[in-house]
């Protein structure tokens, strides 16, 4: 067992797993989707992002594209939520939430991708 | 540069994710605490404000208490904030900077700025390895002559002296093992401006490892390689190595040509000299029996020249086991004076200096100069650094390993119609080196002349080449004089003319060129400028040929054409 690998995946899952959590619920109904757990995500995937640096691996460059993907699109599911509660001062319309929660989507998508991807490099890997 | 980035990336995974985790942890903890607003109601910090408040925290300590006054729970979280930003900062600025000092990421980036230099390079140039004194004086020479040339060598501080150096154009160097592959192709093996490897870095595996690494990466490349001994020259010559420098044995061969022909020496030495030297004097070596005093590589190269040559030795070698000296050489270092006499030098006519120590060397003279004044004294010195005392040493004879291989390479690469010229040379009598001595010394002030060679091609001589081809006749003589004015003369000797399989040696004036000509020269170096002036220009060759300044723009040839 190699604790690198170990750490490795577990922030990837975890990336995963939060993402979901706040993206499953109604689309547009802001009660269903928490703010720390955006928050919790993104912090997440930024962490996963880093440990996915400076690998020279094909399989890693592909890694950490969608990881910065998924930051990205979590970033600007925050920004858009800032941006509503105190530029706009909209507050939470239906409208602006399914827009936070499709952009948390991508993200999810992302996440899945990079994923899957470990499980390919991992299920190839011959001893 | 990729390599870099990701050296680069890797050292900071941890410093960022440290950064981000204390961010992130701060940022919780203020949206966690309950505050007051300034009505006195409960109030808990959104995200933003979190992180707003964190930002400017960590980076500048604060502008001050917002939106609300803190209360006593949220300065307690923010004491620590602040304490855990700053350390994680130090953090991460303090390993970026140890990255960068560190040495394997200063090796990555300095092999990256070299290889990028040398991509880029559009000039022709050279591969030099090893820069020690040799490579010194050979990368200063092809400088003067506008070469190019790039250095490896393992040590890195004289990697650092090249670029103290004050050289008329940056040469790149790199601190690199030569034996290394990666390292000889970061230099441009592969680059279509490499003209050619020399490896000369005093050591005959590495050389040997240069010359086989370039021969196998660079087919045609040219490669020049220094050896140390007959072995590893055996060893080189049997992979197509163009040519093995051994510096004891060619000077072993001009000291033996000193006896025989001291004036073709003579003109030799002045041709091969380094650029703006002084003229060297006609030196003559005396007959008799010299003493040698060391038996290394230098002495036996030197014994087997001379002893062909008639010339009686006494050897003194220290230690007569390891050097395989005959029977009758004398045990000792030579700096002392019974050894010497016990050699005869009272009845000798030369001595010969040849020890791997400078100091020995010295003081092997000083004695034997003290008893028997009238010695011819030929010294050995290992290192350029102590010019200014073995200047000052009145030696008849200095050899200096380092720019005799210096000189050797930069002829090869100058006029390599230099060989074949010395050759040919070499089957002339001394009454006819004579007359040459005459010649060049007569167009030559005091200074060395230059040599170069001039090739009758479309490339280096498009003037002659197309007259040539239309059918019209240049002499020898159209190219040795003046573009300006034709009665002048130029300072310069031809000296060989080379076409298919002929030879000419000293050609006269009024030889015919032929399309394909080598022709060597020798002269002063504004000859070479207004002879490469006159090959290249049309209305220049047309005027020395007929003596008539015809005008070269359109207009004024339909003027003066009635």
């Amino acid at each position: 067992m190699n604790l690198e690998k170990v750490i490795f995946a577990f922030f990837s899952i975890l990336a995963l797993t939060l993402n979901f959590g706040f993206f499953i619920g109604e689309v547009d109904n802001p009660e269903h989707h928490n703010a720390y757990e955006l928050f919790a995500a993104l912090i997440v995937s930024l962490i996963a992002t880093i440990m996915k640096f400076g690998d020279r691996a094909h399989i890693g460059a592909l890694l950490l594209a969608t990881s910065l993907v998924a930051d990205l699109q979590l970033i600007a599911a925050a920004m858009v939520w800032g941006f509503t509660l105190y530029v706009v001062e909209t507050g939470l319309t239906p409208s602006i939430t399914s827009s936070i929660v499709s952009l948390s989507a991508g993200a999810l998508l992302a996440n899945l991708t990079s994923v899957l991807l470990l499980v390919v490099e991992t299920v190839t890997f011959r001893r | 540069m990729k390599k870099v980035i990701y050296l680069l990336l890797r050292r900071m995974r941890l410093p960022l994710i440290v950064l981000i985790s204390v961010y992130a942890i701060s940022i919780l903890g203020m949206t966690l605490i309950t505050g007051v607003d300034e009505q006195g109601n409960p109030w808990r910090m959104d995200f933003f404000h979190a992180i707003y408040f964190v930002s400017f925290l960590g980076s500048t300590i604060g502008l001050g208490e917002v939106p609300y006054a803190f209360t006593d729970a949220q300065r307690m979280w923010t004491t620590f904030v602040i304490y855990a930003a700053v350390v994680s900062w130090l953090y991460a600025i303090g390993s970026i900077l140890t990255l960068i000092q560190d040495q394997a990421f200063r090796r990555v980036l300095d092999f990256t700025s070299f290889a990028r230099k040398v991509r880029r390079s559009q000039d022709p140039f050279y591969i030099i390895c090893g820069y020690g004194d040799a490579a010194r004086q050979l990368v200063r020479e092809l400088s003067e002559h506008f070469i190019h040339s790039v250095v490896i060598d393992r040590d890195r501080e004289k990697i650092l002296d090249l670029q103290v150096e004050d050289l008329p154009f940056h040469v790149p160097g790199l601190s690199e093992d030569a034996t290394d592959s990666d390292g000889l192709l970061a230099a441009g093996l592969k680059h279509p401006c490499c003209r050619g490897v020399i490896a000369l870095s005093g050591d005959d595996d590495v050389n040997l490892a240069v010359a086989i690494t370039s021969k196998l990466l660079a087919p045609e490349l040219p490669v020049i390689c220094q050896s140390d001994s007959r072995d590893a020259a055996a060893n080189m010559a049997s992979f197509g190595t163009d040519h093995i420098i051994d510096p004891f044995d060619i000077f072993a061969s001009h000291l033996a040509m000193m006896f025989h022909s001291p004036r073709l020496h003579l003109v030799y030495e002045w041709i091969t000299a380094v650029h703006d030297a002084p003229l060297s004097e006609f030196k003559s070596p005396p007959a008799g029996t010299w003493v040698l005093c060391g038996f290394g590589r230098f002495g036996k190269a030197v014994q087997e020249y001379i002893t062909g040559e008639g010339v009686q030795t006494r050897l003194i070698e220290a230690d007569t086991g390891a050097t395989g000296a005959p029977l009758d050489a004398i045990e000792g270092r030579g700096t002392e004076a019974n050894t010497l006499v016990e050699a005869g030098i009272k009845n000798a006519t030369g001595i010969i200096a040849g020890t791997d120590s400078d100091t020995n060397n010295l003081s092997i003279l000083i004695t034997a100069r003290d008893l028997n004044p009238g010695l011819f004294t030929v010294v050995r010195q290992n290192h350029q650094n102590k010019d200014q005392i073995f200047r000052a040493a009145d030696i008849d004879i200095i050899m200096q390993p380092g720019a005799i291989t210096a000189q050797h390479i930069l002829s090869l690469i100058l006029a390599p119609l230099l060989g074949d010229f010395l050759n040919l040379a070499s089957d002339q009598g001394e009454e006819w080196a004579n007359v040459l001595v005459s010649r060049v010394a007569g167009v030559v002030e005091d200074i060395t002349p230059e040599t170069w060679d001039l090739d009758i091609s479309p490339l280096a001589a498009p003037a002659v080449f197309d007259c040539l081809i239309r059918g019209d006749k240049i002499r020898l003589h159209d190219l040795c004089v003046h573009p300006q004015n034709r009665a002048e003369q130029l300072p310069c000797v031809p000296l060989l003319i080379k076409r298919d399989n002929e030879k000419l040696l000293l050609p006269g004036m009024e030889v015919q060129l032929h399309a394909g000509d080598h022709i060597l020269f020798c002269g002063r170096e504004e000859a070479m400028r207004q002879a490469r002036h006159t090959i290249n220009d049309h209305q220049a060759l047309y005027y020395i040929r007929t003596g008539i300044d015809r005008p070269s723009g359109a207009l004024w040839r339909w003027l003066t054409n009635d």
